[in-house]
């Protein structure tokens, strides 16, 4: 089956590979996003890119980059090679992690709303 | 290797473990398997057997995994995995697989430590070239927190309740790692998700050594230790702090301990914030506490007697 | 018997020896087996030939049959031909992992001593174990013989590994009876029948990693239903196929390979329907009964999952009086050929009435007087619905 497939549509007997197996990553359309009751809000100019947040995140929703210029960061420092971006929102539980384990506190939980 | 190294080779490797799988808030599960996978430069084959893992990253039809992953049933992750790797013995020999391949199979602490048992001891035995992980979060999690043989004394779990006469689980814990040293297997290892370096370094020691290797990771689960989701890595932290879950490895029968804290938080400070052990905070059962730890306290120190004479008396495990 | 068609040797083999010698030729990557008696010479025989090299299997000796079958699983998800052997109590505990071997669709070959279930622990041979998970997805087929289990092997590891079936086969073989009874066994060229077998080609495998799948996830309600109604086709489909590959086998052996053998049951006025050994010995109380003038005649099923009900049904319709004789009890209903064999005559015009016996459990052997008796009390008219024992002691 192509990656075109969109398998949040059911499908019959037929159309389905046969003994439940399944291609890979196609939890990718399943939006836990919508699971979140606070939302993460990063500062990237207190962030030193130390990649605990990273490493801890238990959906892996903090997108790393390896970057030659380098980034701003904490105290106006340039920080090259892994850099974090900005949380994937699509993924990202709200469990808070992130914010307690940042050592530089760039991660504040914020009560997210339906008008967010 | 630091955390940062370790993000820039998972950033360049890519996720073998994608998100959109059904994992509570908070859980440490998606640390382990993306630190473990990372540590492995060859392709990775999963064996895995039911529980948390299986359940939430398999939901069809939405699959988290990245690799080739194989579930049969709850009891057979080693032996499903011992069949992998004997058909990839097959194989290679007769030329139709030619590149190296890790096999590593998963199975949480119930389908390790109890119904898993008897096939991890038989594939240990038989020295197939696999790497056994164990995500221990101490209880039959998926299935609404029943008691393991890896639940901690004292525990209040859902068939082992805490009540008028009870204080919970009456039984110490299995020592599944000297269980699995004492198979004479080269690497043995008991790691936590709060040092993610120290859990990639065992992986990478592991997976570079043939023969059966076995690490035991401790996972605190929010849902049912109950704690507020964002402090799992504090509690995973508080586990190794308060010598509850020390850190080491077992080497060919020699015993090295990892972290030593330089002073040993007591274990109340571990046991408050769960509720599954809030009824030992009662005055009738304070006994408990203080049992947990002068057991933790004799471990501990049977643990550093262990490393030196394994080191420096040729003492084998 | 017809001519053979292509060289062959003829050796004394037991029914083990004859299973071993079948994976011999086939050559599979990967044998697991636990042992348990009446099985264990299988492995024995086949370990003989791994530590000679005569194959270049890679053998695993697991701790127990649930690790065998487990073992075997993941090998086959890993597209490598696997195969094992048990009986009874072995057969039980796998049970676990069967549905999902099968759920999974992998082609695992297993050679089945038939041997009674516990308790009361019994080693000799009965139908129970195989009658038992007949329900749980795997192609089953019977063998009267050592020659007849010899061939099913092969038979069954092209059907089973066929891209439309892709389900797991096992041979069963009467334990002790065959499996431990010396005959003369025609063995084929080991080339031949290696290139009747040909080699594997999964199209899902797990050491394929450039395409990585993920094989056995938990489906819900929302899809569950679909995923087992594939199994049910691949069963219909198995059915068709059987014959098919059939006819190939017969351009090698020049033997036939039908659903189910006809012992001079087209003339006949009373037959019986007799799985496995016990046909052997009814054969000769057949002849002897016809040397009297008496009309009778046999059916044997050897397919016996999936079931061929039209061509059974097409095979009995002539007959006045049916008798099934049966090695298991299905405790507390109809024991389970009768019940396959009631229902295969069920869309008939006129009903034909079938005795239900069941003999022969735990080992209890079965003598051509017995069965000359069971056809003298059909060739009365004596049928109820009342399930007779032969050769119990009241």
């Amino acid at each position: 089956m192509s990656e075109k497939v969109k398998w949040s549509e059911p499908k019959g007997w037929k159309e389905i590979p046969i003994g439940g197996n399944l291609p890979a990553k196609t939890s990718l359309e399943y939006k836990t996003g919508s699971w979140r009751t606070f939302r993460p809000d990063f500062d990237p100019d207190l962030c030193t890119h130390c990649m605990i947040c990273v490493h801890y995140c238990p959906d892996s929703a903090i997108p790393v980059v390896i970057s030659e210029e380098g980034v701003k960061g904490f105290r106006d420092r340039i920080y090259k090679g892994p850099v974090r971006l900005e949380t994937d929102f699509e993924y990202c539980k709200g469990c808070g992690i992130c914010a307690e384990e940042c050592p530089t506190d760039a991660i504040k939980m914020v009560r997210e709303t339906w008008e967010d | 290797m630091n955390v940062r190294e370790l993000a820039k080779i998972q950033a360049e490797q890519g996720l073998k473990l994608v998100p959109g799988h059904r994992m509570c808030a908070g859980c440490g599960i998606n640390t382990i398997v993306r630190t473990i996978l990372s540590a492995s430069k060859d392709p990775v084959v999963v064996v895995n057997a039911t529980g948390c893992l299986e359940v939430v990253t398999t939901i069809y039809p939405y699959t988290a995994w990245n690799v080739p992953w194989l579930h049969v049933t709850f009891l057979n992750a080693a032996s499903a995995a011992s069949g992998v790797e004997a058909a990839y013995r097959a194989l290679k020999k007769k030329g139709v697989v030619k590149d190296k391949i890790n096999i590593i199979a998963f199975g949480g602490d119930g389908g390790t430590y109890d119904i898993g048992l008897q096939a991890l001891s038989g594939a240990l035995e038989r020295r197939h070239n696999f790497l056994y992980v164990c995500y221990d979060n101490e209880g039959y999690m998926n299935t609404g927190h029943q008691r393991s043989g890896a639940t901690p004394f004292g525990a209040s779990t859902t068939t082992a309740p805490s009540g008028k006469v009870s204080f919970g689980k009456k039984e110490w814990r299995k020592d599944l790692v000297k269980i699995a040293a004492a198979h004479n297997i080269p690497y043995v290892a008991q790691a936590s998700i709060w040092k993610v370096v120290d859990l990639y370094n065992k992986a990478e020691k592991a997976l570079s050594i043939e023969g059966p290797k076995f690490i035991n990771v401790l996972m605190p689960c929010t849902t049912n230790w109950s704690f507020p989701e964002n402090l799992t890595i504090k509690m995973a932290k508080l586990a190794t702090e308060t010598n509850f879950w020390p850190l080491y490895e077992i080497e060919n029968g020699v015993l090295t301990v990892n972290y030593k804290p330089k002073e040993r938080k007591p274990i109340e400070e571990f046991l408050k914030l769960q509720t599954r052990f809030k009824h030992l905070f009662r005055p009738e059962n304070k006994h408990v506490i203080k049992e947990m730890q002068k057991k933790i306290d004799e471990d501990w120190e049977n643990l550093l007697k262990l490393e030196r004479i394994t080191h420096e008396e040729g003492v084998r495990l | 018997m017809s001519a053979t068609k292509v060289k062959s040797t003829k050796k004394p083999l037991t029914g083990n020896e004859a299973i071993a010698e079948a994976m011999r030729q086939i050559k599979p990557d990967v044998v697991a087996a636990y042992p348990i008696t009446p099985q264990s010479p299988i492995v024995h025989t086949f370990a003989k030939f791994v530590a000679d090299g005569v194959v270049d299997t890679v053998m695993v000796t697991p701790e127990s049959e649930h690790s065998a079958i487990s073992v075997v699983t993941g090998a086959e998800a890993s597209g490598a031909r696997a195969m094992s052997a048990t009986a009874s109590q072995g057969l039980a505990l796998m049970v676990e992992v069967l549905p999902a071997t099968s759920g999974l669709r992998l082609p695992v070959v297993m050679a089945i001593a038939n041997r009674a279930l516990s308790a009361p622990i019994n080693i000799h041979c009965d139908h129970s174990d195989s009658m038992a998970v007949r329900d749980l997805g795997w192609i089953q087929i019977y063998s009267e013989n050592a020659q007849e289990a010899y061939e099913n092997m092969f038979l069954a590891v092209r059907l089973a590994e066929h891209p439309d079936v892709l389900l797991p086969a096992m041979i069963m073989l009467d334990g002790f009876i065959i499996s431990h009874g010396v005959e003369v066994v025609e063995v084929y060229e080991d080339e031949v029948m290696h290139k009747f077998v040909g080699e594997r080609k999964p199209k899902f495998s797990l050491l394929n990693y450039k395409e990585p799948w993920t094989m056995g996830p938990l489906e819900l309600t929302d899809y569950y239903f679909e995923t087992k109604r594939q199994e049910q086709e691949a069963m219909k489909k198995a059915k068709k196929l059987y014959i098919e590959i059939g006819k190939e086998l017969s351009e090698i052996t020049g033997k036939e390979y039908g659903y189910f053998e006809k012992y001079r049951l087209d003339d006949a006025e009373v037959g019986i329907v007799v799985l496995s050994s016990a046909a052997g010995t009814a054969k000769d109380a057949v002849d002897e009964l016809r040397k009297e003038g008496k009309k009778v005649g046999l059916l044997k099923p050897k397919l016996f999952r999936p079931f061929p009900y039209e061509e059974i049904r097409d095979a009995l319709k002539h007959l006045k009086i049916i008798g099934v004789l049966d090695r298991s009890y299905s405790f507390g209903a109809y024991a389970p050929l009768y019940a396959e064999i009631r229902n295969a005559l069920y869309d008939l015009d006129k009903r034909i009435p079938v005795q239900s016996y069941v003999y022969g459990l735990g080992g209890r052997d079965i003598f051509k007087q017995e069965i000359k008796e069971v056809f003298n009390e059909l060739l009365e008219g004596k049928v109820s619905s009342e399930e007779k024992c032969i050769g119990l002691r009241e």
